[in-house]
């Protein structure tokens, strides 16, 4: 745990605040702590949050800022061991036995020794973290942990504390040096405190207006001025409505380059009520927002945004 | 309990004991901290070192907090805690019960009660009582020696109409009673002696035995999961007696292992919604309803139906519905509130359940018809509309659950408002 870091690695918190900002990724505080625990100890970093918060993105900014190649795991219902760490390459292993026996006289021995090597092994996301990359230990995201179920939970318990994966056939894989993980939810169910334990935790949460601003700032740059700060107002005001999607920074973003596309410099009614579909998902909230409701929020957010 | 203070770290003993108590009183809050974090923690600290107490604060937090729920009572008792470490470290040692002496007049924070009594050791930690039946249990003794026909009558004996002695008896019927589900196909595969599925992997490993003579085929078929159970249960006034047995059957699925759910969620609702699971995996029935009972502080009082099922859809739906589960709703639909929420919301929480199953105890009157307003509001979004006024209506359930055609009788009180 104490070993000294591979050089690259921030040292610091305001290192990895300033890391992640020259990659566009507007980080809170308590979140840039939390990532230099997890390059300075080495251990997995569990990230909860709503949808479109930048749990993803995270993983794929350290990756580019430090680097290192990124290795992504999506987690999906019935997800196993074969797809997400290793498969035997069945129809090349029928190809070798054929080619022993047309031979002659197959030496069973050898065969056995030869059909389960590392020729024949598919490599899937897991394993292929624990093996040494091109700029040092990969990124390993294992991405929406709660879609899968929790027989692979418990099979990600050995990665994650001991950074090795075991094939029955071939024995225990080791990483030489462990990967940096990232593993985010949204979650859509609890996950067993057992693989919680292992990791740091994180939860992610809408940012600040002045954050949003700055993160669509680097996001969206094209952006005039106000016109972003519109943006940012209305949607912090939308989060306070009772709606039962709130739109994550993804959406403000996405809908920032709706508007762009528009050709949109101020906000208004008619325009908020046709590009409504970039921020809501859900008919029961667009509803909600469609006609006066949207005009007043616009209002409330005119009436803030005047004195500055 | 052991004390760790004694580790090997080169820093300054002082700040690891300080730590380690900080996490003892976080563990006495009631959040799952064992020694390993504790050292994960003070390693963790060092890493980051002294600079801002706002760094301290979050690298404390990423090693302690697991949960969202954790971090209001993480950041009361760190509020708490290093504001005075000392200062709390003797009244820790004193277990001195005047935490309310230490801080400014005002009204308790939420979480704040919490984490003064896990700094104070749990001193002042009485619960509210919580309103319980006329308590029965110290009452009757009841024959052993039932016999089957007093067992039938009982079963089919209305809930309201039970003496106590009865309803003590069905009490301990309901801790017995099976609700056996199909368990569903799953994504996963599993070996099995026939499947339609070819195992490569098995198939060649059985070969390699052989000497890479491929003799028989192994071969995988669908595993199968046991689906996720979520009760919503009406606490109302005119539902008490019917929730207080269906709070007793709730226990006894949720703790029966084996009987195939995979996770029951139980929510009660009056006026407003309380989550109760945690309090269901007690092992005493009557200390899990007596804990429900103090979370939930509107038993017998009046109903919102709509509104609370609103609060449900946006805060629980997507992260307790989320597997398939089953939905069981146990409310007889008397609603006084605006009937068109009430129509949105089932419909939102039908389109998020696997399969919505209504049991409404006024069912058992044979001229029941769906008059009230609530009644008709909700019928349409449901999948099942069944009787739950007795043992052999829940004991009839299980059917109903497993089998996805069944509808109870919806269709007769659909017919019922098409023609009124």
């Amino acid at each position: 745990m104490t070993e000294i870091p591979p050089p690259g690695v921030p040292q610091s918190i305001d290192a990895v605040e300033q890391m992640l900002a020259a990659e566009g990724y507007v980080a809170a505080r308590a979140l840039s702590t939390v990532v230099f625990l997890a390059l300075r100890l080495g251990r997995p970093l569990f990230l909860e949050g709503e949808a479109g918060v930048g749990k993803t993105e995270i993983a794929k900014v350290i990756a580019r800022a430090l680097g290192r190649r990124l290795i992504r795991l999506q987690c999906y219902e019935g997800l196993d061991a074969a797809s997400a760490v290793a498969e035997w390459n069945f129809a090349a292993q029928m190809v070798a036995i054929r080619t022993a026996e047309a031979a002659g006289g197959a030496d069973r021995d050898l065969l056995k020794t030869e059909l389960f090597t590392e020729d024949f092994l598919i490599e899937r996301p897991l394993l292929a973290a624990m093996r040494p990359q091109p700029g040092g230990p990969p990124v390993l995201l294992i991405d929406e942990l709660d879609r899968t179920d929790e027989p692979f939970e418990a099979y990600l318990l050995e990665a994650l504390s001991d950074f090795q994966v075991t094939i029955p056939e071939l024995g225990t894989v080791r990483a030489p040096s462990p990967p940096i993980v990232i593993l985010t939810s949204n979650r859509t169910r609890e996950v067993h405190d057992a693989l919680k334990r292992r990791c740091l935790y994180h939860w992610v949460d809408y940012p600040t207006a002045e954050r949003e601003q700055q993160i669509l700032t680097a996001r969206c740059p094209e952006a005039q001025e106000a016109l972003s700060r519109e943006i940012v107002a209305f949607v912090q005001k939308l989060r306070t409505e009772d709606l039962f999607k709130k739109p994550g920074v993804a959406e403000t973003i996405d809908w920032a380059k709706c508007l762009l596309a528009l050709d949109v410099i101020s906000l208004t009614p008619e325009v908020i009520a046709d590009t409504l579909g970039a921020i809501l998902k859900y008919q029961d909230d667009i509803q909600k927002l469609q006609g006066s409701a949207a005009k007043r929020l616009l209002d409330d957010i005119r009436k803030d945004l005047a004195p500055a | 309990m052991a004390t760790y203070a004694d580790l090997a770290l080169p820093d300054d003993g002082k700040l690891s004991r300080n730590i380690l108590w900080f996490a003892r009183a976080l563990r006495k809050a009631g959040l799952p901290i064992g020694p390993g974090r504790v050292i994960d923690a003070i390693t963790a600290v060092q890493a980051v070192g002294f600079t801002e107490r706002r760094d301290f604060y979050w690298t404390l937090h990423a090693c302690f907090v697991s949960r969202p729920e954790h971090r209001a009572v993480f950041a009361q008792v760190f509020r708490l805690y290093w504001r005075d470490p000392r200062y709390m470290e003797q009244m820790m040692s004193l277990m001195l019960p005047a935490i309310r002496g230490v801080q400014e007049e005002r009204r308790a924070e939420a979480a704040e009660k919490r984490a003064a009594e896990a700094l104070l050791d749990g001193a002042n930690r009485d619960l509210p009582q919580a309103p319980e039946a006329p308590s029965d249990d110290d009452q009757v003794e009841i024959d052993a020696s039932a016999t089957m026909a007093r067992e039938e009558r009982l079963k089919t004996l209305d809930f309201e109409q039970m003496s106590v002695a009865e309803i003590a008896a069905a009490k301990r019927m309901l801790a017995k009673l099976q609700l056996p589900v199909r368990p569903l196909p799953s994504r996963r595969q599993v070996p099995a002696l026939t499947g339609r599925a070819i195992d490569p992997r098995a198939t060649l490993r059985a070969a390699l035995r052989q000497g890479g003579e491929i003799t028989s085929l192994a071969h995988r078929r669908p595993a199968t999961r046991w689906p996720n159970l979520v009760v919503l249960c009406d606490i109302s006034g005119s539902m008490s007696q019917y929730s207080r047995m269906v709070l007793h059957f709730l226990h006894a699925v949720a703790n029966r292992k084996g009987q195939g759910w995979a996770r029951v969620h139980g929510f009660t609702f009056g006026t407003r919604l309380t989550n109760i699971t945690r309090h269901l995996r007690q092992r005493d029935v009557d200390a899990a309803l007596r804990a429900a009972g103090a979370e939930a502080q509107d038993w017998s009082g009046g109903t919102r139906i709509g509104a609370c099922l609103h609060n449900f859809n946006r805060d629980w739906s997507r992260r307790v519905l989320g597997q398939g589960a089953v939905v069981l709703l146990i409310t007889d639909g008397l609603d006084r509130d605006d009937s068109g929420q009430l129509a949105r919301e089932m419909e939102r929480l039908h389109l998020s359940a696997r399969r919505l199953i209504w049991l409404n105890p006024l069912l058992r009157w044979e001229g029941f018809a769906p008059r009230a307003t609530g009644i008709r509001a909700m019928m349409p979004h449901v999948d099942a509309f069944r009787a739950g006024h007795s043992i052999a209506s829940l004991e009839s359930l299980a059917a109903a659950i497993s089998d996805p055609a069944d509808a109870g009788e919806k269709a007769r009180m659909l017919a019922l408002l098409a023609g009124s």
